[in-house]
C-alpha cells in the first residue's frame, strides 16, 4: 500500500463516528437519495446515487469497525480500498457532488449523506485524489491568502475605487469596531459594488465596522477539498485577526461555503468557541429591516424569482431572511416550486466550480438543467441570488444555454433601492 | 426426526437459541455502532421551531415535499408492506398468545379474516417491491446479495405463516415448523443485515435532525 493511500485510510478511520456507523447500518438501498440529487435526476445514471458515492468510506467502516468486516478482512475475503478505486471515485465525490445537502433531506431512514461526503473528502484529499482545480485553489488560499491569489494591495486598490464611487469611507484595521467584515475574492473582483453597498448600509444604521488587512478573505477552499488541517489554517487567520481587533461580530459575506466554514465548521476546526459572533450579511440586513432601518426608496418593477444557495439556506440555516428581504425590494416575487430548504443546487457548489476538466464542466451544465427547468417554470427573466459562487456558476450555465435570464445579487439589489 | 419432533424442537430449544443469538447479536451491533461516539459540536447552536433530532425521528416518516411523485412505488409500497408486517406480526391472536406465554404481556388482536386479507396484500406488495428492486435502475444498481437475502428472510415467515394457517401445500405441522424456523432464521440474521434498520433508523434520524437542528434547519 502506498504511503499516501495509508494516510488516506487513516484519515477515514479517524472521521468515522457513531452517526456514520448508524447511517451505514440503517441504509436499506431504497435509492430515494438519488431522486433528490441533481446529478442523478439530470443524467439518469445510477452511479450518481449519493449512497454509492460513499462506497469507499463504507468499506473502510466495515473492515475496520465491524466484527463481520474485520473477519472478512482477516481471511482475505474483503475487498480492500485501493488507490485506483479512490482515483475513480474522485469524479463521484467532487465533480458530481456539490455537498448541497438535498439527499440528506429525503433519506427515509434519516441518513445525513452530506455529512459523510464531507468526511470521505478528508481521506480523498490527503491521499491525493482531489481534483487539480480544487487543489490549486486551496494552495493559493493557504499561500497567497485567497483562492484567486488576490493580495491585500489589490484589495486596497478596489477599496479606493469603491470609496470614490460610493462616497463612503471603508474603514480598515479599526480596533473595537462592532463588525469585522469578510469578503470573498470573487466578490472583490467581480462585484466590488458589494463593498460600497455595505458601507452605505452600515453608515445609515450607525454601526461601526472594519475590514482587516490580515484577514479579508472568507472563502475556505480547505473545507471544499475536505482537508481539515488546511481549513483550520485558513479559519485561524480570521479568528486571530478578529480577536486581535476585539470586534464583537464577524460578518460573513453572501458566499455560501465561506459562511459554512466560519460559522459552523470554524469553532470545530480550531477546537474552541470563538470570542465573537459570526453573522451572515443577510441576517444582519434582516435584523435592520425588522428594526425599520432598512427602508427602500422604490421597488424593482420586473417580476423575479430567487435561487437559494444551499450552504446558506439548507446547510446554513439562514432560512427566512432572504425571502423577507427580497419582498421588501421587488413588486412581484415568484418562488420556485422547490425553494428554501428544498431548493436545487446551481451545480457548482462544494468546490465543483473550481474543476475545469471538460468532462466536469459538461456534467455541471447537464446538472444545471434542473435549475433551468425551475427558472422556466416560474416564467420570469430575472433571478436573484446571494452567493458569489452560485452566481458565477449560474452565469456560465445561463450563457451556455443561451437563456434570457438576468441575475442579480440580493445585497446589491437592496443597496440600489435603499432610501438615501 | 419427524415433523412433530421438528415442530417441538423449533418451538422449544430452537426458539430459545434464536432469541438468545438475536439478543447477543443486537447488543454486539449496537455497542459496535454507538460506542464510536462523536465529537461535541463547538459552534453555537441556532434555535428554530421544529428543528431537532426528535422532530426528525417523527417527520421523516412522511415523504418530503415532491418525493412521493418521484418515487410512488417506494413510498406507497413501503408504507403498505411495513404497516402490513406490523399488523400481522403484532395483531394476530396466536402471536399475542406466544408473547403472553413468554413475557406475560397481552393486548387485543384482529379477527383472523382481517389478518388473512392483510397478509395477502402484504405478500403481493412485497412481490411488487421486489419487482421494483429489479426493475428500477437505481435500486438494481445498489442491490447486493444482502438485499435479496433480506427480502427473502422477511418474505418466508409471512408466506409460511399464511400457508400454515390456510392448511395449504404441506401438512399443518410441517408448515408451522417451517414458519417458526424461518422466523428464527430472520431473528438470527437481523442484526447483521440491513434489517437492523428497524432499530438503528431511529438513531440515524435523530442524528440527522440534531446536526441540522443545531443550524436551525428542520429536516
Ligand atoms: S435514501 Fe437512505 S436508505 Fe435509501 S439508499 Fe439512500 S442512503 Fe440508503
Ligand atoms: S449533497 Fe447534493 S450533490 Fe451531493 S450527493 Fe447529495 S444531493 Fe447529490
Amino acid at each position: 500500500m502506498s504511503a499516501s493511500l495509508q494516510k488516506g485510510i487513516n484519515a477515514l478511520k479517524e472521521v468515522i463516528d457513531a452517526p456514520v456507523a448508524s447511517f451505514f447500518a440503517s441504509c436499506v438501498h431504497c435509492g430515494l437519495c438519488a431522486e433528490a440529487c441533481l446529478f442523478y435526476t439530470e443524467t439518469g445514471d445510477p452511479k450518481y446515487t449519493p449512497i454509492h458515492k460513499l462506497e469507499p468510506l463504507k468499506r473502510v467502516y466495515q473492515q475496520e469497525y465491524t466484527l463481520l468486516g474485520r473477519l472478512a478482512k482477516m481471511t482475505g475475503l474483503a475487498k480492500p480500498v485501493t488507490d485506483d478505486e479512490l482515483e475513480a471515485w474522485s469524479e463521484l465525490v467532487y465533480d458530481s457532488c456539490t455537498m448541497c445537502g438535498r439527499c440528506s433531506m429525503v433519506c427515509p431512514v434519516g441518513n445525513d449523506l452530506t455529512y459523510m461526503i464531507r468526511k470521505l473528502r478528508e481521506g480523498m484529499a490527503v491521499s491525493g485524489h482531489a481534483p487539480e482545480g480544487i487543489v490549486n485553489a486551496t494552495k493559493r488560499t493557504v499561500e497567497l491568502g485567497g483562492p484567486m491569489g488576490l493580495k491585500w494591495p489589490a484589495v486596497q486598490n478596489v477599496i479606493k475605487h469603491v470609496e470614490a464611487d460610493s462616497g463612503h469611507k471603508v474603514p480598515v484595521d479599526q480596533a473595537g469596531a462592532e463588525y469585522m467584515v469578510l469578503l470573498s475574492s470573487m466578490e472583490i473582483v467581480n462585484y466590488p459594488e458589494y463593498i460600497g453597498a455595505l458601507a452605505r448600509i452600515f453608515n445609515k444604521a450607525g454601526i461601526t465596522w472594519t475590514l482587516s488587512s490580515e484577514a479579508f478573505e472568507a472563502t475556505n477552499a480547505g473545507i471544499q477539498i475536505g482537508n481539515s488541517d488546511l481549513a483550520r489554517e485558513i479559519v485561524s487567520r480570521i479568528v486571530n485577526a478578529a480577536e486581535k481587533l476585539g470586534v464583537k461580530k464577524v460578518l460573513s459575506p453572501e458566499c455560501g461555503h465561506a459562511y459554512m466554514a466560519i460559522r459552523w465548521e470554524g469553532p470545530n476546526l480550531v477546537g474552541r468557541p470563538f470570542k465573537f459572533e459570526v453573522v451572515h450579511v443577510l441576517e444582519l440586513l434582516d435584523e435592520l429591516r425588522a428594526k425599520g432601518v432598512l427602508k427602500m426608496k422604490d421597488k424593482l418593477k420586473t417580476p423575479v424569482t430567487l435561487h437559494d444557495p444551499c450552504q446558506i439556506v439548507r446547510r446554513g440555516g439562514v432560512l427566512n431572511a432572504p425571502e423577507a428581504l427580497l419582498k421588501e425590494v421587488v413588486v412581484e416575487f415568484r418562488p420556485m416550486t422547490d425553494h428554501g430548504k428544498m431548493n436545487w443546487c446551481c451545480g457548482g457548489g462544494g468546490g465543483a466550480s473550481a474543476i475545469h476538466e471538460p468532462a466536469a464542466e459538461e456534467l455541471r451544465f447537464t446538472a444545471f438543467k434542473r435549475k433551468k427547468a425551475q427558472i422556466e417554470e416560474t416564467g420570469v427573466n430575472t433571478m436573484v441570488t446571494f452567493c458569489a459562487n452560485c452566481r458565477i456558476t449560474l452565469e456560465e450555465s445561463i450563457d451556455h444555454f443561451e437563456m434570457n435570464t438576468q441575475l442579480l445579487g440580493l445585497t446589491e439589489l437592496l443597496a440600489e433601492h435603499l432610501e438615501d | 426426526m419427524n415433523e412433530m419432533e421438528l415442530l417441538t424442537w423449533a418451538r422449544g430449544p430452537g426458539l430459545n437459541i434464536a432469541i438468545g443469538l438475536f439478543i447477543l447479536g443486537m447488543l454486539w451491533r449496537l455497542v459496535e455502532i454507538y460506542t464510536l461516539g462523536r465529537k461535541k459540536d463547538l459552534a453555537p447552536a441556532r434555535n428554530a421551531p421544529g428543528a431537532s433530532g426528535w422532530h426528525t425521528v417523527v417527520r421523516r416518516s412522511m415523504p418530503p415535499h415532491g418525493m412521493l411523485k418521484r418515487s410512488p412505488i417506494s413510498y406507497i409500497g413501503g408504507y403498505i408492506f411495513h404497516i402490513g408486517l406490523f399488523i400481522v406480526v403484532f395483531l394476530f391472536a396466536p402471536h399475542i398468545k406466544l408473547v403472553d406465554s413468554l413475557l406475560g404481556l397481552s393486548w387485543p388482536g384482529l379477527p383472523s379474516q382481517v389478518i388473512d386479507a392483510v397478509t395477502v396484500v402484504t405478500l403481493a406488495t412485497m412481490l411488487l417491491v421486489l419487482f421494483d428492486r429489479i426493475n428500477n435502475p437505481v435500486k438494481r444498481y445498489l442491490s447486493t446479495v444482502g438485499d435479496y437475502a433480506a427480502w427473502m428472510l422477511t418474505f418466508l415467515p409471512l408466506l409460511t405463516g399464511f400457508l400454515a394457517v390456510k392448511h395449504l401445500l404441506l401438512p399443518y405441522t410441517t408448515m408451522l415448523a417451517l414458519h417458526i424456523l424461518s422466523v428464527e432464521l430472520l431473528l438470527v440474521a437481523l442484526p447483521f443485515t440491513k434489517l437492523i434498520h428497524v432499530f438503528t433508523l431511529f438513531a440515524s434520524r435523530w442524528y440527522n435532525g440534531d446536526i441540522s437542528g443545531k443550524r436551525g434547519v428542520p429536516v
